[in-house]
């Protein structure tokens, strides 16, 4: 049960100190990234992500429902990852386990906290009707890196979002109000090189995982540790950095795609 | 969300007086509960929360033991009295992504190969809440899983720091936190300051992260004092019953 893993820990390890990566990647190279908008007609916005093999589809829906009593005059936003038995061997069906509810939260954060849906535009009526917009995760095919995945797929599928007034008539569907998003970029450790955009091989023998998501301004908006490992002071500067210089490149991949 | 209230004043005194680098209050006792094979109270500023570990003990079920070592499950969980709004008691969203964050940083203290197909459970149980409940459960983990004697590199500890009103700021209010501009959480190994819980949210720049980091590591190491000095104390009091 536990001998495949450590022989391929070795044979990656063995190949990090001739500073060489399983899939011929450099340690501070990201996958290629493919974004395709506007797959679901049936969603508000939808958007699939992929990341070399890592397929991640992202749905938004929007509805009419109250408020939150501590913020009556402003939309409502949930996230919600399923790791559906599809992308995976090891995926099962079933309520979310911790891994599916960590990537939905981590997405969740990076799109809230910097307050990348106006949400205080999603008022109709304060304190009794705002609009109410799912963000709904499906990992499509899992080789690693499913917080970068996901996150991008939640901004693309945002971006494109239309709020369906019209259904609800409520007047004419109008583009969802956005303020430029934060990217997220992942790096993990092991054996002491960090590497960026960890595939599904590194990601299972690596020590610890930090996420990070910047803005446009190389400003910090959100971040996220896991794994049982740790980190230096100087290897977070190291993650932060190649995460700034990174997610500019993938920013601008994602506006020529969403025509922006 | 902005509030009109001023967290901070132009002398650099916050909300409830205390300067940019100050902690709240900390209190600590080892040893409190009779079942457990370990246990801490700890109160920090306005959280007042409660560890037990149980374990080594025979991990169940069979199928999640780990025949090269042990696993830690660390189980955060909030009383339904705890917060303004009752809570709806068992595990919400919120509270099982940070028992496996803390879970995770206490496996890097732990030293779990000694004990294959073993679970060590930390049960944390935050009774009253007030802005920090997950670098105060793991401070009290640390203390309790000393006090079960379980074998560690170090004792972990937890402090955040973050921003208000534009100025960095060490361990968070409940006010700083709910109108505060990021916050910052980081837990370490203090024997070398290895980082093994960082989480962020909310806007910093480059050198404020950095500013804030190193006033969360600071925070760390004064609460590390106050963990070593809980462990002295309690068998202290035990020679003195003698």
């Amino acid at each position: 049960m536990t001998v495949v893993p450590i022989i391929k820990r070795d044979h990656i390890c063995k190949l990090a100190e001739q500073g060489k990566r399983v899939d011929g990647r450099n340690f501070g190279e990201y996958r290629k990234i493919e974004i395709e908008t506007g797959v679901v007609s049936k969603a508000e916005g939808s958007a699939r992500v992929k990341i070399g093999n890592t397929q991640v589809m992202a749905g938004i829906k929007m509805d009419v429902g109250e408020p939150y009593s501590d913020s009556p005059d402003s939309g409502v936003m949930t996230t919600a990852a399923e790791l559906i038995p599809l992308a995976s061997p090891d995926f099962e069906s079933g309520p979310p386990r911790a891994n599916a509810i960590e990537l939905a939260r981590v997405v969740d954060r990076g799109v809230r906290e910097s307050e990348v849906i106006e949400l205080d535009k999603l008022c109709i009526e304060p304190g009794e009707k705002v609009w109410i917009v799912f963000i709904d995760l499906h990992i499509l095919d899992y080789d690693g890196n499913l917080f970068d995945a996901a996150s991008l797929a939640a901004l693309a599928a945002l971006s494109t979002a239309k709020v369906p007034a019209k259904r609800f008539e409520l007047g004419d569907d109008y583009p969802l109000p956005l303020k430029e998003p934060p990217i997220s970029c992942t790096s993990v450790k092991f054996n002491n090189v960090v590497a960026i955009d960890p595939s599904l091989d590194e990601e299972e023998i690596a020590d610890a995982r930090l996420t990070v998501a910047t803005d446009t301004n190389g400003d910090i908006r959100a971040m996220q540790k896991g794994l049982n490992g740790s980190f230096t002071r100087e290897e977070i500067q190291k993650v932060i950095k190649a995460s700034i210089d990174n997610g500019r490149e993938i920013r601008k991949q994602l506006y020529e795609n969403i025509g922006k | 969300m902005k509030s009109d209230i001023e967290l901070i004043d132009s002398n650099g005194k916050r909300l409830d007086g205390r300067g940019p680098e100050d902690l709240r209050p900390i209190k600590i006792e080892a040893g409190v509960l009779h079942r457990a094979d370990g246990s801490c109270y700890l109160e920090w500023g306005g959280n007042k929360v409660l560890v037990a570990v149980y374990g080594p003990r025979e991990a169940i079920p069979r199928h999640s033991q780990n025949p090269l070592r042990a696993i830690v499950n660390a189980k955060y969980n909030m009383a339904a009295f705890s917060v303004e709004d009752r809570k709806r008691p068992g595990p919400d969203r919120r509270s099982r992504e940070i028992s496996k964050v803390i879970s995770e940083a206490l496996e890097k203290v732990i030293l779990t190969e000694q004990f294959p197909r073993a679970a060590i459970d930390v049960n944390i149980e935050v009774l009253d809440a007030e802005a920090g409940t997950r670098c105060a459960g793991l401070t009290a983990a640390g203390v309790a899983l000393a006090d079960a004697g379980i074998p560690m590199t170090d004792i972990p500890v937890s402090c955040a720091a973050g921003k208000i009103d534009g100025h960095v700021v060490a361990d968070l209010g409940k006010e700083e936190d709910n109108f505060g501009d990021a916050d910052l959480p980081v837990a370490i190994s203090p024997r070398t300051d290895e980082v093994i819980l960082l989480q962020m949210d909310g806007h910093l720049t480059l050198d404020e992260f950095n500013k804030a980091f190193d006033l969360a590591v600071n925070g760390c190491h004064v609460v590390s004092e106050i963990q070593k000095k809980a462990i002295l104390d309690k068998y202290q009091s035990a020679s003195e019953a003698e």
